[in-house]
């Protein structure tokens, strides 16, 4: 089949590789018709997260077709058209049962388990196509691809429904919807999200839904502003304004009362402690650049909360636990427990409440995929987001 | 650091847990003044305690999660000869005896007389009081010559023991649980390190 494959830093390509197979009882193969560039991908296209090899598939948000079942799942039939969440998880151990699912037990391999035990404390998950620290499985930025636990994760989904209004249920709306619920919103309640990608702007709906008052935006490439204006959201482009100021103001001096930091470790920004971050980064003496986050917990009203679903895989520098204490704020984090979120986001596509096809940029052949990449990441403006399409020429 | 010997211990941990780990707090010693290497850990395994015991008691099911075991063959309800891969294609063997055995509870054995590597170890199944399934502690015990064969041992156990425990113990909590131990090597490398 042809995968798009990982072989170093910046470098992705669409090569042929085997065909995979069934290997455990409750596994599933699918047949990709749609599969998304996440800008999770792109931490790994940087190649900030470790544990990445060579030849590694790459890909976390994909649908399909049901192609082959294994005998230990009596869930899924050949032929079914399922959403996969990114998250692998087993549905068995104290966490799944907790639908905690993506703090799973059992799903990263033993053999790839130890990494994570090491750094984290407790082994992770595993998730696909996301490097050999979360389990070393196969993406699905493939025509095929292998889904261990398949009688648990992958999500069916009815006829007559275009790829693009569900495929999002993978990862991005419910890793959205997942910020805003951690937000605990109140009635009268402000929430400013740093970082409108896309799970920034499906956090925005979801503060809306979840009843927020106002919603304020944050980032600096205009188009992306536009579209969370467009879903209801005050913007402020950070190279213009002061961010904490023009959020003090904004909430006549009270603060949002509860903030979202869709950014990650890749923030942007001209200020002398995204510099030295860069510098330590580059010079391993700290291995993530939290600059939006530390805007975030200074913006933070007193006593507000804090939601963070953008991705930090190491150890930040000048983290500011003092404002942290003494404002008394709250954190909530983690990858998104995406099979507890699914069917009821489901529900709301299908019921008009949520429409996700906004966010799509671009639709690219399987082939074009490294293009994709090059492009999601240089030219964010115009690619908010990309979705690759297999072609199915057998090789 | 103060020597275990001349200080009473305080906490509730569990020997393993120790930062001086001694076999003989672990109900496993061959010799006091030489006690060994103690490996342990626990795990909580969302399953009855007679199911998982069971499973562990035939030994025959044991290579199905150890990855350094190649065969058990079990003689009689007590006794049964173990083979593990060692250095270099070779192998290791040795016979080994249930010393302690408590239907649903505890199974304890320990390596006869003359093994190349003396070992010994014991599993404990536990109810938890919080409903959460069955906690699982393995002891492991072992006696590491010096020389050629230590670093047989080493291998014997995994380049590190205790990794190689962990990763043992993870199996079997994979397999108990889900039905399956998951794996994500692809079927042309499966089997060999990637």
């Amino acid at each position: 089949m042809r995968a798009l494959t990982w072989q170093g830093k910046h470098d992705v390509r669409v090569e042929t590789v085997p065909d995979p197979q069934l290997v455990n009882p409750r596994d599933a193969i699918i047949r990709i018709t749609s599969t998304a560039i996440c800008g999770s991908d792109l931490h790994l296209y940087d190649h900030t997260i470790p544990g990445m090899k060579h030849g590694d598939i790459l890909g976390h948000e994909f649908m399909g077709e049901v192609m082959e079942v294994g005998a230990g799942n009596k869930k899924l039939r050949v032929g079914q058209r399922v959403v996969v969440p990114f998250v692998i998880a087993c549905g068995n151990c104290f966490f799944c049962r907790k639908q905690q699912f993506a703090a799973c037990d059992n799903s990263n391999p033993a053999d790839k388990s130890d990494p994570s035990e090491f750094a984290y404390g407790y082994p992770m998950a595993a998730a696909f196509g996301y490097s050999h620290l979360t389990g070393g499985y196969s993406g699905g930025q493939a025509e095929f691809v292998r889904v261990p636990y398949s009688d648990v994760g992958p999500l069916v989904i009815p006829e007559g429904i275009d790829d693009d209004k569900v495929l999002f249920l993978s990862d991005i709306l419910p890793t959205g919807w997942m910020a805003a619920v951690n937000c605990d919103i109140e009635p009268g309640d402000v929430v400013a999200v740093w970082g409108c990608g896309p799970v920034g702007l499906f956090a925005i709906q979801s503060a809306f839904l979840l009843g927020a008052h106002r919603v304020i935006a944050i980032d600096h490439h205009p188009r992306r502003l536009q579209l969370a204006r467009s879903l209801g959201a005050e913007v402020l482009d950070f190279e213009e304004v002061k961010v904490r100021e023009a959020l003090a103001e904004m909430t006549g001096g009270i603060g949002p009362d509860a903030c979202i930091d869709a950014v990650g470790m890749e923030s942007h920004g001209l200020t002398p402690d995204n510099i030295l971050d860069h510098v330590k980064v580059a010079t391993f003496l700290a291995t993530d650049r939290v600059h939006a986050l530390r805007q975030v917990i200074l913006a933070t009203r007193k006593g507000g909360r804090v939601s963070i679903p953008g991705v930090y895989g190491g150890i930040a520098d000048k983290f500011p636990i003092g404002a942290l204490m003494e404002k008394g704020l709250q954190i909530k984090s983690g990858q998104t427990h995406v099979q507890k979120f699914m069917p009821q986001l489901l529900e709301m596509i299908l019921d008009g409440k949520i429409d996700t096809t906004f966010l799509i940029s671009h639709h690219l052949d399987l082939e074009e995929a490294a293009e994709g990449y090059k492009n999601f990441k240089e030219k964010q403006n115009e690619y908010t987001k990309v979705v690759l399409k297999p072609r199915f020429t057998r090789h | 650091m103060v020597k275990r010997s001349s200080r009473e211990i305080h906490s509730d941990a569990p020997p393993s847990a120790a930062r001086d780990p001694n076999p003989a707090a672990a109900g496993l010693s061959f010799d006091p003044d030489d006690p060994g290497d103690l490996l342990g850990r626990t795990v909580t395994i969302n399953a009855p305690r007679q199911a998982l015991y069971a499973f562990w008691r035939d030994f025959r099911n044991l290579p199905l999660f150890m990855d350094n075991i190649e065969s058990v063959q079990v003689f009689d309800e007590r006794r049964s000869h173990w083979k593990v891969k060692g250095p270099a294609g070779s192998t290791v063997e040795w016979n080994s005896l249930i010393n302690e055995d408590v239907p649903g509870q505890v199974i304890g054995w320990i390596s006869e007389e003359g093994a190349e590597v003396p070992n010994s170890g014991r599993i404990e199944f536990r109810d938890t009081s919080n409903g959460r399934g069955t906690q699982v502690t393995v002891n492991i015990v072992y006696d590491p010559p010096a020389g050629k064969l230590g670093k047989a041992v080493a291998k014997l156990f995994g380049r590190e023991p205790n990794i190689q425990a962990r990763q043992d113990l993870r199996r079997f909590k994979q397999l108990m649980e889900t039905g399956e131990i998951p794996t994500s090597q692809l079927p042309e490398t499966r089997g060999e390190p990637r």
